[in-house]
This record gives C-alpha cells, sequence and structure tokens, in this order.
C-alpha cells in the first residue's frame, strides 16, 4: 500500500471511510442476493440464459441513454439506463425462447447467436453515443466492466431491497421452484402454472442481474449468479442448504472482493469478485467431503479396494487352500494390475476386514470368513456369467458383478434354473453355510 | 397401409355420430393427432378407457407410446382432437389425475431425498409458498412404504438404484391419491424385486377402484400383468380386453414385419389362451 491509505482490518470492518465501507456493503448484499438467485438458475439449467441475459442488457442501456438525452432528460439517470437494461434483457431471453420454440435450433446456438447479436448491438450503440454526444456520456461504459467504486448509497439501499426481496421470494417459493426446477412435466400434469413459476424463476434473475451490472459489470454479473451454487452443490445434497450455502458463498465473495481490490490500484472490484468467487469454487471442488476430488478419488481407491480383495478371496477359495501362496499372490497381482503399494494396502483392508489371518512370508493365510466370502463371490459370478449366456435378453441392465447376494436382483425362480443349468455343464455352485438368504 | 382391422373399422367417422361421452369412462380420447415438426406421432386415435380396470398400452419403438400419454395429460400439444376425463375437460380433473414419467426423464442428480420427491406428489394439496407439514409427510411416508422403501426415504435420489428410482416415482403418484393413474414405463430396466413391488401396487390400485394405463415394453408379461390392452401403431390397431385382442393377427398388424418380436409375442399369445395369470 503506496498511499498509505486504510488498512486490511479497517476495511474488513467497515472502518476504511464512508465509501470504501459503501462498496463493501453493495456488493456483499449483491453476493448474497446473486448466490440465493443462481441456486434455481442452475438447478433449472438456465446458467448460460442468465449469461446472454446479461450481455442482452447492452443495447438498453444506450438506447435508454439516447432516448432520455433526445427527450432533454439527464442521460445517464440510473434509473433510465436500468429500465432499459430490463428491456432488452428480457427481450433477449423471449428471443431465445422463441428461436427454439419456432425453429430446430438447440439451446446452445440459440443462446449463442442472440448473445452475440445483442452484446455487438450494444457496442455499436455505445461507440455511437462516445462519438456523437461525447458530453454527459462518460462512464457509461463502464456497465460494460462494473465500477463499484461509484456506488452511491441509494444504490447500497437499492442492493439490500433486492437482496431481501430475492432471499424471501426464494424462501416462499422454494418448494414450487424445487418442483419445477427437477420435473417439470410433473408439476404441469399436477396443476402447477409452470410458465408463471419459471417467469417468476427468471425475474429473480433479471433483478440481480441487472442490479449487478453496475458493480460488477455485464460480462460478469453470471459468474456471481453461477459461482456460488455450482461451489456450494459440492457440500450439501439438500435443497435448502444448498440455497443457504450459496449465499453465504455469494455475500463472502462480494465482501472478501470488495475489500481485497479497495488495496489494488484503479480498484477493479467486479474482476475481483469473480476470482474470490472462483476461489470459494476451487476450494470446493478440492476439499469438500460431499462431493470434492479428494474425497471422491477416496471413494474410487474403496471401490478398487473392494474389487480386489473380492478377486483374491475367489482366488483362494477356487484353490480350495486357506494358504494362498505368495507365487499365487503375485500371479494375481500381475494379471489384475496391482502395484506393490496397492497390495500392501489390499492386504491391509483384508486383515481389517477378518478375511486374512495373517501374511507370512509363505503366503497370505485367509480366514474362514475370507473363504465363505470367496465362496460367494465365485457363486455370484458364475451365476451372472450363466445369465449373460443365457437369460441377459429379458434385461441386460439387471447384471451387477459387485452385489453382495445376486438373490437380491433376481427373482429365487429364475436363480434356481440358472444353477440348473450351471450343473449341466458340470459346475457347482452352492451358497455358503450361514449366507443362504 | 394394411387392411384395417374390425375394431378400426368399427369406428363412427363422423363425430355426430358417436355416443355420448360416458361419464363413468375415466378417458376419453377423440381423434387425436399429434405431430413433432411436421411429422405426425399419432393419427387419429379414439379410445374410451374402461373404469377399474389395468390398461397397457403396448406397440413397436416410435409407435407413440409415451405421446399418446402426453397428449392425453397436455405435455405435448395436440394438433386436433379431444381428450375427457369422466366426461369432463382436463381442468376439471387434474386432482384426480396421477402420473408416473420415465424414469430418465429428469436428472437424478439433484439435490432432494427420496421422500422429498414423493412429497411432491401432495404440493397441489398443500398449496402456494407453505412448506410440506406433518401430515404430508407421513401420507408420502406411507406412500413410499408401499413399495418397499420407507428405511430410503432419507437417502439422496442419485444414491438410488435404477430400480429404487422408478418406485420413487410410483411412491409420488400414490401420495397423489389419483383415480387415474398415467405410467410411462413403469417397468422399463427394473430389477425383479421393483418389478414385483409395482405389480403389487397396481393390483392393489385395482382393488381400490382405480384405472392405471401404462406404457408396457415386455409383450410377455402382458397378459399377466394387465386386463386390457391399446395396441398402438401411430393410430389404435385394436384395444379391449387382453383375451379378445390379444391376437396374433392383431399383433401382427402392430408391430408389421418384426420376426424376433413375433416369436416372442406367439409365446405370449399361446399363455394368453390357456388362460394362465399369475395368482
Amino acid at each position: 500500500m503506496i498511499d498509505a491509505g486504510p488498512s486490511l482490518v479497517e476495511t474488513l470492518t467497515f472502518r476504511a471511510g464512508f465509501n470504501t465501507s459503501l462498496v463493501v456493503a453493495g456488493t456483499t448484499l449483491l453476493g448474497l442476493a446473486a448466490g440465493v438467485v443462481g441456486v434455481f438458475a442452475m438447478l433449472r439449467k438456465r446458467a448460460l440464459m442468465a449469461d446472454a441475459l446479461s450481455h442482452a442488457t447492452l443495447p438498453g442501456i444506450a438506447a435508454a441513454f439516447l432516448a432520455a438525452s433526445w427527450l432533454g432528460a439527464e442521460g445517464r439517470s440510473m434509473p433510465v439506463l436500468l429500465a432499459g437494461a430490463v428491456f432488452t434483457g428480457v427481450l433477449g431471453v423471449l428471443a431465445i425462447q422463441a428461436i427454439l420454440r419456432y425453429t430446430r435450433l438447440h439451446e446452445d446456438a440459440a443462446i449463442g447467436i442472440v448473445l452475440s447479436v445483442f452484446f455487438g448491438v450494444g457496442v455499436v450503440g455505445l461507440s455511437y453515443i462516445q462519438a456523437n454526444r461525447a458530453d454527459g456520456s462518460a462512464g457509461i461504459d463502464a456497465f460494460i466492466y462494473g465500477q463499484a467504486a461509484s456506488m452511491q448509497p441509494s444504490d447500497v439501499r437499492l442492493m439490500a431491497g433486492i437482496a431481501i426481496f430475492g432471499v424471501l421470494a426464494t424462501a416462499l417459493l422454494l418448494k414450487e421452484f424445487t418442483l419445477v426446477a427437477f420435473n417439470d412435466a410433473f408439476a404441469r400434469v399436477t396443476g402447477w402454472p409452470v410458465s408463471l413459476i419459471d417467469l417468476l424463476m427468471m425475474a429473480l434473475v433479471v433483478l440481480v442481474t441487472v442490479a449487478g451490472i453496475q458493480a460488477v459489470g455485464l460480462i460478469l454479473v453470471v459468474a456471481l449468479l453461477i459461482i456460488p451454487s455450482v461451489a456450494a452443490r459440492f457440500w450439501t445434497e439438500r435443497i435448502w442448504l444448498l440455497v443457504l450455502l450459496a449465499g453465504v458463498f455469494g455475500a463472502a465473495s462480494g465482501y472478501l472482493g470488495a475489500v481485497i481490490s479497495s488495496m489494488l490500484p484503479r480498484k477493479p472490484a467486479g474482476a475481483v469478485i469473480v476470482l474470490t468467487a472462483g476461489g470459494v469454487f476451487a476450494l470446493s471442488l478440492i476439499a469438500a467431503p460431499a462431493r470434492g476430488v479428494i474425497a471422491a478419488s477416496f471413494r474410487r481407491l474403496g471401490l478398487r479396494l473392494r474389487i480386489a480383495s473380492d478377486h483374491l478371496l475367489e482366488a483362494a477359495f477356487e484353490r480350495g487352500d486357506h494358504l494362498l501362496s505368495r507365487a499365487a499372490v503375485d500371479d494375481l497381482a500381475t494379471v489384475r494390475g496391482w502395484s506393490t503399494p496397492f497390495r500392501v494396502l489390499l492386504l491391509f483392508r483384508l486383515r481389517l476386514a477378518g478375511f486374512v489371518a495373517g501374511s507370512t512370508k509363505a503366503g497370505v493365510s485367509v480366514s474362514p470368513a475370507g473363504l465363505a466370502r470367496g465362496q460367494r463371490v465365485s457363486r455370484n459370478h458364475a451365476l451372472w456369467e450363466q445369465y449373460l449366456i443365457s437369460d441377459a435378453d429379458i434385461a441386460p441392465s439387471h447384471v451387477d458383478w459387485s452385489v453382495d447376494q445376486v438373490e437380491h436382483v433376481l427373482s429365487d425362480e429364475l436363480i434356481a434354473r440358472l444353477e440348473a443349468r450351471l450343473a449341466e455343464r458340470g459346475i457347482s455352485v452352492p451358497a455358503p453355510a450361514g449366507h443362504s438368504s | 397401409m394394411p387392411e384395417l382391422s374390425p375394431t378400426a373399422a368399427r369406428r363412427p367417422t363422423n363425430l355426430a355420430e358417436r355416443p355420448e361421452h360416458s361419464p363413468d369412462s375415466p378417458l376419453s380420447v377423440h381423434a387425436m393427432t399429434v405431430a413433432y415438426h411436421r411429422k405426425p406421432v399419432l393419427w387419429d386415435v379414439d379410445y374410451d378407457a374402461p373404469p377399474n380396470r389395468l390398461i397397457a398400452i403396448v406397440g413397436p419403438n416410435g409407435a407413440g407410446k409415451s405421446t399418446l400419454i402426453k397428449g392425453c395429460l397436455g405435455l405435448v400439444p395436440r394438433s386436433s382432437g379431444q381428450v375427457e376425463f369422466w366426461g369432463r375437460p382436463h381442468g376439471e380433473a387434474r386432482s384426480r389425475l396421477g402420473y408416473v414419467p420415465q424414469r430418465e426423464s429428469v436428472d437424478w442428480d439433484f439435490p432432494v431425498s427420496a421422500l422429498d420427491v414423493v412429497c411432491m406428489g401432495r404440493y397441489r394439496r398443500i398449496g402456494w409458498c407453505r412448506p410440506v407439514s406433518r401430515k404430508h409427510k407421513r401420507a408420502s411416508l406411507d406412500a413410499l412404504d408401499r413399495v418397499g422403501m420407507a428405511d430410503l426415504a432419507k437417502r439422496q435420489i442419485s444414491q438410488l438404484s435404477g430400480g429404487q428410482q422408478q418406485r420413487v416415482f410410483l411412491a409420488r403418484a400414490l401420495a397423489q391419491e389419483a383415480e387415474l393413474y398415467f405410467m410411462d414405463e413403469p417397468f422399463a430396466g427394473v430389477d425383479a424385486a421393483t418389478e414385483r413391488a409395482i405389480v403389487d401396487v397396481l393390483r392393489d390400485l385395482r382393488a381400490a377402484g382405480r384405472t392405471v394405463i401404462a406404457v408396457h415394453h415386455d409383450l410377455q408379461t402382458v397378459p399377466e400383468y394387465f386386463d386390457d390392452v391399446i395396441l398402438l401403431n401411430m393410430r389404435v390397431v385394436a384395444s379391449g380386453p387382453v383375451a379378445e385382442v390379444f391376437t396374433q393377427e392383431n399383433l401382427h398388424q402392430t408391430y408389421g414385419g418384426r420376426l424376433t418380436l413375433l416369436a416372442e409375442a406367439a409365446e405370449a399369445v399361446a399363455r394368453a389362451a390357456s388362460g394362465e395369470r399369475a395368482p
């Protein structure tokens, strides 16, 4: 901090002067609203639609400026510009719907067309304004990248209003939004006005988008809608918690982003807020216990270990010997592609589960429980093989090699038939004693 | 075009000649045509469902089986035709209609539990903006119990097997407490336990005086599971009680020259003729 401005702590605690505090409060509220409202844009798979919407606001801003100055009014009046933004933003969404309805184009193409064409019109409008009406047009291009520093107390009040409204509306309509986002056909059959509910969801997105373009800019505002809910999705499987977390992540991004950017030269608040949200996302992606990458790779390892131990126990059972010699284990490792560390882990897991009594230089000693498990696995595999040979034309999707008991998936009658067919081929696969279903 | 079957030929072509819609018939479809992008999928479908029956819609791929259900429920726009429920328009009968969509029609990686999904069947009763009360939760749990899934109520839906997901959808329809149920491929890709659970539920529904219309893809089980059948291939080839309509000749008309299916059908017809029914 070259200019010895307010310290980080002062900024964090709203003591860094009126203007900075105003910006921090405004972007925090915006982040809260965008996070909450964005959940259903994501769940309804409308995230890109929101992007098109925000880009489509630009021609409206330009047109509103021109219309107001032709009428002799103050062109830069915020309510006028935002009204224009809402108008063309909604027009853009309607254009997408119309393209989807009356042509055979897919949604991605429709969104791409509308987003770029509307934005192009807006850019042309802005250059016209800057060339011909330079007086009073200063800062109008700030809508593209955002200019949080220019926030006024009235803007913060507006953000507060929108945040309260967005949170309340989402809380009240949580049930309806969830239903339509999950299964709109069922909602329609049971008599819910799906179009109206969709419209309400979209209206909230429009509200937040338009409120956000001043602070974050119309290119980046969609990030505030999408990132918090996507990050929150890594942490929870419950809808209300998802909404809550997305709100918290959004607010935290707005708050931290504004504080950090106030320390930087030229204060690029919008971009820093989005980058902060990106950081929250990256952290969630990696570390979240429910669906994060680390948790997922542990689960994958667990599955690999389970399959490998089934293979080992099956081999022990089929050799008819509780002692699996070292050479036999080596063979298995080569055939199955087990690395040395994986083997160590595998034996540890087998001992922990009580399937292996001990392992010496001579080999691995499988416990009676392990042999029984091996017998069941061997039986399951034989039954599935026979099923694939003789009955899979009925439903191949039933085949699941990893199930503990085939009997839970196939009917007893079918199992009996499979056993009979196997017996014809000279294969006997009795169920282990005490494990029969 | 093959020659019209006797059932089709008997159909009066003049709308005015049709008998007045019976208020007893849970579903009356008249001259329904549905087209997607200029290509008709259903052509001039007429059908009156008898009450309190389990009715299968059977036909080859692309015959418009799902479209028939969706056209009745207003989920796809009808190019022409009328649909009435107990002699009344759709709007007046909504609360009496239950629906089980195709399992693949939704994204199961959605942050709700099995019980949450079943509760959706009660939302219309609960009304706008009000949370799900304990009474409705209990009704939904009962519905889950009827499909043998009470112990999985709290499970997140993406962690359920395909068959369990299908049972959740069935439970949601039960929670609607409807009188006429539309089911789109309820038996598609399910395990033996689920198939038994669904069959039990269908029989319970019939015992309770309900009507079920289900898209069914397995010809072999039609005589065992259903009372009536609609043979559909763009138009209704034949419809009525299984014993009368589920014949070699009608199936041949429905499926055309698909030989493997016909062999299967022959077996099913033989079993239907010998009166073999599950207990």
